[in-house]
């Protein structure tokens, strides 16, 4: 087996091997299953594909450059050891080679220029990309520690889901976001979808998705946020045209009013709830929360922190903390009456 | 080996003592004091990466609160920059460097006292935040805003109280202290060289500390600026920071890398001179291509300075800027990339022994080419929009930061200890020592690429299950524990081999530079007569008079 | 032993010393004004340079002529004119004194008057901070200046001083010269 890697011609044998490796990862993503929801060789989007193809190609030539050097290495450390039976006299004493230095400049400076090349042409493409017509436009807007989605085009807000439509790639109709933050720095990062960019106070962003597939695709906040960085999630709804616009016009509407949700509803607005959330359709308006006007649409609570179900929801309105400590919501100052009417309430808001 | 009576110190009192140790000048002295200093906070940073490491080991733990967790890894990142890496290094470059060139002492001797407090206090001002506040368990008011302090959350509506304040009090003491170590190397090797040492005959490490001298002025001084309008922000009123006023927080970011980038070459251009002086010695070989060495250096100092926007590449630069940002990253590859062509071409050919300092050394050849490598998958810009934030940078920084400049460290403990104390470290604990080092920092970093390249953000105190990311941090977190009794190995080696290792000698290592001519540990004036040199080994030129460098050069 | 060893000279550890310092306070002064640059024209709010800012003439002419009677002063101290000396050293200390003098009146009209503070919007944070930096670096200057007014007064500081002094006039000249780049950038870019 050592045999095989003896000689100048181990050095093509293991060229050869790397190459295999390298495509390991593209035969394997042919095969659809992406290991992880959040792998960045799985993608599902042209920004996403065109770092995936870079990087398969960087990984060929530094892996390269790897096997070739920790071979020299390898070698150089076995070959070259002291054996007892030698004499005491040193070897000979070599002080340098301007040829050598030449070389091992000119060659690493011919790889950064075509490494760079690849690089600046990519970003390129996704950087400088313009939005074709029925390009879906939405608002992002970072919170500590939620996600607020506006969407111009249809008049609505949405909160910690965002739902965008799959992308024809003959006809696109790609998602451009653009990002925005009320506090401090966040980053946004699906990585199927594309590379993450920031969502900074004060300093606007865009980015842009055309997922190719529908599917819930998952990512998280990636930069350090506060407390709860951990754990501000993101769930990427791709859908198809006509459940993207069911789930539009579903959106649009005003809160459901349920008679027999009243006291639940009144509470709402004459407790402390209505200064943070806004439920479209009634006196609630308020914009440091996540707007709740259809919260049970969600699949979620806290921005990915636990399922939404009744009990998870009475559980975080009567302390936020047991599932997100150090959330910004504090817990709210309730009866166990008053909260179980709430949750009656909530739980109408489809 | 004949043993030698080593002479019998003079009896000083407790009080004499302490007072000649805090009062002292010599170089010699404040460089052990760095180097202890170092490595007290070193056990610190491992227990808060063992605490971390545990919390992580599987999803949704429990084990750490996020508010402790959080101030763990600012803990951690802030003390091994400040308190670690540039301590343990300005000590061993305060130690060797007066040695190597023949000199009595630094050039400022009472500089170099001062800056050694005032790094110490900084450090003490640092870890004081733990025990204010009102609960030690709970990390105290320990900062919590990452060892980056991004703008706004150092802003007092997102970090009430003062734990930012020590954050930025501690390194703003600690900066004054680099920055007066940095004048003192650079006044010190341009004007304090002993006769016949030109600037080109100087060893290695001689150079390499003028380089990181000269790059602390112009690296920590960013960054003082920078804590100086934090401070205005936080106390006056100011708004330099201050978004809702129309202030910037990119601008935090670009003076905070304009210090951060050129910072970690401060951290590793010590590390080639070590390994520079050590590879030689133990191939049996001259340095191949001194001159390419000293211009790879100097132009890694240089363009170093440019490079620093690749740590932002997304927060939103256009297209051209982020380009930039990744022609100049590449570009200090290629002298990188230089050395270690050299340092390979001086084992070529060689008769290599294979005792501890070497196979440390050895170790940060194979780690750093790696490490490396990773890093310019990271400057590629799109790629880096993927791994950037993520545990892909995390196992990067930390394979250059242990993987490289931890293990050079220890291979200069293993062939210096002997000149500084008259005493060698024992060689078989040494071995052991290398081996479950290395066992567990693989173990730990190499499959912490993984979790990176899946989606895992870093600063993150627990994470979900299903996401591919449990198995690899496990195992990264099984390797902290070869990793921790390595380095108790190592505590109890340096320990029982200063009180009874073998008696060193002045030469044990069959070397060629100056401080090799002197006793071990030397006498407080370093040489009886200062030397004069003909070339760049001259205890080579004493031990192949009929062969000698001088010739060549 | 070869005739070229007696030649063996190395550069002076103050001015190399005093240089390394220099370069570092160049790169702080160097943030503060990219800083102040950046800014311009950024304020939300609040008053502009334009409307509160008065060129401060004669307290940039003091603070530049000191620069030159600094170096006259050495040159006398050169040629062992202590008496000279001690003339141009004071001439230098007095001149530094008025501008900080003529800031601080400057800033006590600007607050008092005309309620710009350094809280008052980026322009006022961004000036401060740069004018500020500038002037405790003249006073620490000052306090130098005065120690060896001082030491000259009690006829301590003779020809064999010359060097020290000559490297401490490297920092006040440094000083001098971030004045003209403060100057230009506030009080003719920024305006």
């Amino acid at each position: 087996m050592f045999k095989w890697f003896h000689g100048r011609s181990s050095l093509y044998r293991a060229l050869i091997l790397v190459f295999i490796a390298s495509a390991a990862p593209s035969a394997w993503a042919a095969t659809g299953d992406p290991i992880s929801p959040t792998n960045i060789f799985a993608p599902n989007s042209t920004p996403a594909h065109s770092i995936y193809r870079l990087s398969l190609f960087e990984l060929e030539v530094l892996g390269t450059i790897f096997i070739v050097v920790f071979s020299l290495l390898l070698y150089a450390v076995i070959r070259f050891r002291e054996r007892r039976q030698e004499s005491e006299s040193e070897p000979p004493q070599i002080y340098g080679s301007n040829q050598m230095e030449l070389a091992w400049t000119v060659l690493p400076v011919l790889i950064v220029i075509v490494l760079f090349l690849s690089a600046a042409q990519v970003i390129h493409r996704v950087q400088d990309a313009r939005e074709p017509e029925g390009t879906i436009e939405v608002t992002a807007v970072a919170h500590q520690f939620w996600w607020e989605y506006r969407y111009p085009q249809f008049g609505f807000v949405a909160s910690n889901e965002l739902h965008v439509p799959v992308s024809d790639p003959a006809r696109p109709t790609p998602t451009f976001l653009h990002l925005l933050s009320a506090d401090v720095d966040h980053s946004f990062w699906v990585p199927r979808l594309a590379g993450k960019t920031d969502l900074i106070p004060n300093h606007p962003n865009n980015m842009w998705i055309d997922p190719h597939q529908t599917g819930l695709f998952l990512g998280q906040c990636a930069q350090y946020c506060g407390t709860q960085h951990a754990k501000m999630l993101l769930r990427v709804y791709v859908e198809t045209r006509e459940d993207f616009d069911r789930w539009v016009h579903g959106q649009q509407q005003q809160a459901n009013v349920n008679p027999a949700a009243a006291a639940g509803s009144a509470l709402f607005v004459s407790k402390a709830c209505f200064a943070c959330h806004t439920i479209r359709g009634t006196m609630a308006a308020g914009q440091a929360g996540p707007d709740l006007t259809h919260l049970m649409s969600r699949e979620t609570l806290g921005s990915g922190a636990v399922p939404n179900t009744p009990e998870n929801l009475l559980q975080w309105i009567h302390n936020p903390d047991t599932f997100k400590p150090g959330t910004r919501m504090p817990a709210p100052d309730l009866t166990a009456e008053e909260l179980k009417l709430i949750v009656d309430y909530l739980i109408t808001l489809n | 080996m004949v043993s030698e009576a080593l002479p019998l110190p003079i009896r000083k009192s407790p009080l004499a003592i302490v007072y000649e140790w805090l009062g002292t000048g010599d170089h010699k002295k404040i460089g052990l004091m760095y180097i202890v200093y170092a490595l007290l906070f070193f056990v610190v940073t491992g227990i808060e990466a063992a605490l971390m490491r545990i919390q992580l080991a599987h999803a949704n733990s429990t084990f750490l609160s996020p508010q402790l967790f959080n101030r763990l890894f600012t803990l951690h990142g802030t003390t091994g920059v400040f308190f670690v890496a540039m301590p343990i290094l300005f000590g061993f470059g305060n130690y060797l460097v007066p040695l190597m060139i023949g000199a009595r002492d630094m050039a400022y001797p009472r500089l170099n006292a001062f800056a050694f407090w005032m790094t110490a206090f900084g450090g003490l001002l640092l870890y004081a935040s733990f025990f204010a506040g009102d609960s030690v368990a709970q990390g105290g008011i320990a900062p919590d805003v990452g060892w980056f302090a991004y703008a706004p959350l150092t802003a007092p509506a997102f970090s009430p109280g003062h734990s930012t304040d020590y954050w930025n009090l501690s390194l703003l003491l600690a900066g004054v202290g680099s920055i007066s170590g940095g004048i003192n190397f650079v006044a010190t090797i341009l004007s304090m060289r002993c006769p016949g040492m030109t600037l080109g005959k100087m060893p290695l490490l001689a150079w390499m500390n003028l380089v990181m001298g000269g790059l602390v002025l112009v690296t920590i001084s960013p960054l003082t600026a920078a804590q100086v309008m934090l401070m205005v922000d936080r106390y006056l009123g100011a708004h330099f920071f201050d978004t809702q006023a129309g202030g910037s927080v990119v601008m935090w970011m670009h003076f905070f890398w304009i210090f951060g980038h050129p910072e970690v070459y401060v951290l590793i251009i010590p590390c080639f001179a070590f390994i520079s002086e050590i590879i030689p010695v133990f191939s049996r070989k001259a340095i191949f291509g001194y001159p390419a060495m000293v211009a790879a250096t100097t132009s890694i100092g240089f363009v170093s300075l440019g490079v620093w926007a690749h740590h932002m590449f997304t927060v939103g630069m256009p297209s051209y800027g982020n380009a930039f940002f990744v022609l100049t990253t590449m570009v200090v590859a290629v002298p990188t990339g230089i050395k270690i062509f050299n340092w390979l071409a001086t084992l070529w050919g060689g008769k290599i022994r294979f005792a501890t300092p070497m196979m440390f050394a050895v170790g940060f050849l194979f780690q750093f080419l790696i490490g490396g490598l990773t890093g310019i998958m990271l400057a590629t810009a799109p790629f880096d929009w993927q791994l950037g934030n993520s545990y892909f940078v995390v196992a990067h920084f930390h394979y250059v930061i242990v993987g490289a400049i931890l293990f050079s460290i220890f291979a200069a403990f293993y062939y210096w200890f002997p000149k500084m104390t008259g005493r060698m470290l024992d060689e078989t604990l040494g071995k052991w020592h290398f081996w479950l080092l290395l066992i567990g920092f693989h173990l730990t970093f190499d499959p912490m690429h993984i979790p990176g390249l899946l989606g895992m953000p870093r600063r993150v105190y627990t994470y979900e299950a299903g996401r591919g990311w449990e198995s690899w941090n496990m195992i990264a977190s099984i390797g902290v524990i070869f990793q921790g009794v390595a380095v108790l190995i190592f505590v109890y080696n340096l320990i029982q081999s200063y009180v009874k290792g073998a008696p060193a000698g002045n030469d044990p290592w069959d070397a060629w530079t100056l401080e090799w001519a002197t006793t071990s540990p030397p006498p407080e004036y370093n040489f009886a007569v200062v030397p004069t040199v003909h070339s760049r080994r001259p205890l080579w030129d004493i031990k192949h008079p009929d062969d000698p460098d001088s010739k060549y050069e | 032993m070869t005739a070229g060893e007696s030649a063996w000279q190395l550069p002076s550890r103050g001015r190399i010393g005093m240089i390394c310092l220099i370069i570092a306070e160049s790169a702080i002064f160097t943030i503060f004004i990219a800083a102040y640059i950046f800014y311009i024209g950024k304020s939300l709010s609040g008053p502009t340079p334009r409307e509160v800012l008065r060129v401060p003439i004669v307290g940039t002419i003091c603070l530049l002529s000191s620069s030159l009677t600094m170096h006259w002063a050495i040159a006398a101290l050169r040629k062992d004119k202590t008496g000279v000396f001690r003339l141009l050293w004071f001439l230098t200390l007095a001149l530094g004194a008025i501008f900080i003098g003529g800031t601080a009146v400057e800033w006590r009209h600007l607050i008092y008057q005309d309620d710009f503070t350094i809280q008052t919007n980026l322009f006022g944070t961004t000036y401060y901070s740069l004018v500020g930096l500038h002037a405790s670096h003249v006073i620490v200057g000052l306090i130098g200046l005065t120690i060896v007014m001082v030491l000259a007064l009690l006829g301590k500081v003779r020809r064999e001083h010359t060097e020290r002094c000559e490297v401490f006039s490297l920092y006040w000249h440094f000083v001098d010269a971030v004045w003209v780049v403060v100057f230009t950038t506030v009080y003719v870019v920024g305006r």
